[in-house]
């Protein structure tokens, strides 16, 4: 999808929305917030926020939502789940689970570092990680993705656990790209 | 739970400073755009939570409750907080006595995710907040102007909230709150530089608040309502005036049907704009909690009068 002419949705059930909002207007994205499924009609690309998972996957449900996004997801549309967003991509997810689009074959530990007061900061990996050298990661109450299936490519590590993955056109990071001001992975969404 | 250990974290550096604070106004930004409940016990923590709450408020009385009782209102028991803890996945919070840093460092050592620092227990120091600075938990504070609320900012809190008049069932003192704080903003907004310093005597707030308010038109940190909401209208109000999330104490659990009004005032909250989802989450809805009338309470029985 082209930066210039590129429609991009954020999920707006609950969460961080207006973080992913401005860091696409940073990237000069026309965007919107998706809250029925008529908003994903011409979009090329969904966010899928932080946030609390249950809120957002209850507001899926009673809206009737994830068949519509799961629809956008095999059409092509370029999907990035962050945090909470991530573990409702998860094909499965631990801890207290909730229901899942399972649009990434990944399985998602809800708050696998603990509460709020284990939230971190921590670079990533250094290692083959093509243009998300030095990567600055903000973990909010995260979860951990374990278990990637075959078609899952593990782009960032952080203490070498998966933190930011990518199967075909569906990207899902524990962290918050949104949080610490760079505008790569978002960008990537906006490459793939 | 595997935790990170602090050496794993850069001796902890990372927890320090800016950063510190960027993780504790992080959470504050996740919770943007839900419902924060008060609940009593495990099973009322259940209700908010299949209801769509975006965290629950663990207290032993709801404000209502509070108020009719009278005597001292204090933390919450260590074991309700935990139990509570146990039960649900979303994040939990709780309240502390203003001044009462003991209190406080009890919450954080039970990894309480956000430690409100409310008016609606009873004053521990009548001069003094806790200096929030100090802590890995996040604080949220009430406020009833801007001033107030920049204050309670110097000292560290993540998040803002409306006080409100907790436990009324009465819209109208939220609603004075968030008038003042975000016309209060536009305000300062329109000013000229030179003009700040007499600002910031003028709201007794630290200057450099009163300049980032300036030049950014909001709070550094979330800006929440709470004190009063009792209807699904109530939420889309709050929204209407500037409020990013809102807080839910008595008017849940005091009204006739729990379990349908907090699905009814989350559904409000995600459609606040939109008055046919508000008809919608109305619509069935047995009777909302009683409420008082303002002028029926004395200045010492009114919550928000508390704090400096």
């Amino acid at each position: 999808m082209a930066a210039g002419s590129a429609q991009v949705g954020v999920l707006a059930i609950q969460g961080a929305v207006d973080k992913h909002l401005a860091m696409l207007e940073q990237l000069d994205v026309a965007a919107r917030r998706v809250l029925r499924k008529e908003d994903l009609d011409g979009l090329d690309g969904l966010i899928i926020p932080g946030g609390e998972s249950t809120t957002i996957s209850k507001g899926l449900d009673r809206l009737g939502l994830c068949e519509p996004i799961r629809a956008f997801g095999r059409a092509g549309g370029a999907i990035l789940g962050t945090c909470a967003g991530a573990i409702l991509l998860a094909r499965e997810c631990e801890n207290h689970p909730v229901p899942t689009l399972q649009l990434l074959d990944v399985r998602a530990l809800r708050n696998a570092y603990g509460t709020q007061v284990d939230s971190f900061v921590a670079p990533a990996d250094a290692g083959d990680e093509g243009g998300l050298s030095g990567m600055r990661c903000v973990f909010i109450r995260a979860p951990q993705i374990v278990d990637p299936g075959p078609g899952v490519e593990v782009l960032l590590r952080v203490d070498g656990l998966p933190v930011l993955v990518r199967q075909g056109r569906v990207l899902a990071s524990t962290f918050h790209p949104e949080l610490a001001g760079d505008p790569r992975v978002h960008a990537l969404l906006l490459g793939l | 739970m595997a935790k990170r250990s602090e050496s794993e974290n850069g001796s902890g550096k990372s927890r320090r400073g800016a950063e510190a604070f960027e993780l504790k106004i992080g959470l504050a930004e996740m919770l943007k755009g839900g419902v924060i409940m008060d609940v009593t016990d495990v099973e009322q923590a259940k209700i908010a939570e299949d209801a769509g709450a975006c965290a629950v408020m663990a207290l032993e009385r709801v404000p209502a409750d509070i108020r009719r009782d009278g005597g001292v209102a204090r933390m919450s028991a260590v074991d309700m907080i935990e139990g509570i803890q146990r039960s649900v996945s979303i994040p939990v919070m709780a309240k502390v006595r203003i001044g009462h840093i003991a209190e406080a460092r009890v919450l954080e050592a039970l990894g309480v995710d956000f430690i409100d620092e409310s008016e609606v227990l009873t004053p521990a120091d009548d001069e003094h907040h806790i200096d929030k600075h100090g802590f890995k938990s996040p604080f949220v504070c009430g406020a009833r102007n801007l001033g107030e609320a920049l204050r309670r900012i110097g000292e560290g809190a993540a998040m803002i909230r409306t006080k409100g008049e907790a436990g009324s069932g009465n819209i109208v003192e939220a609603v004075r709150h968030l008038r003042s704080v975000c016309g209060e903003i536009r305000a300062l907004q329109a000013l000229r530089p030179e003009e700040l310093m007499a600002q910031a005597k003028h709201h007794q707030a630290p200057y450099d608040l009163v300049r980032f308010v300036h030049e950014n038109g909001r709070l550094p940190v979330p800006n929440f309502a709470a004190g009063g909401i009792a209807t699904p209208a109530d939420a889309s109000l709050c929204r209407e005036l500037g409020a990013e999330a809102v807080f839910v104490g008595s008017g849940i659990f005091k009204s006739a049907d729990p379990a349908a009004r907090a699905r009814a005032i989350v559904r409000a909250n995600t459609h606040w704009d939109d008055a046919a989802e508000v008809v919608a989450a109305c619509r069935g809805l047995a009777s909302a909690m009683e409420g008082i009338e303002m002028s029926t309470l004395s200045e010492s029985e009114r919550l928000a009068n508390r704090g400096w």
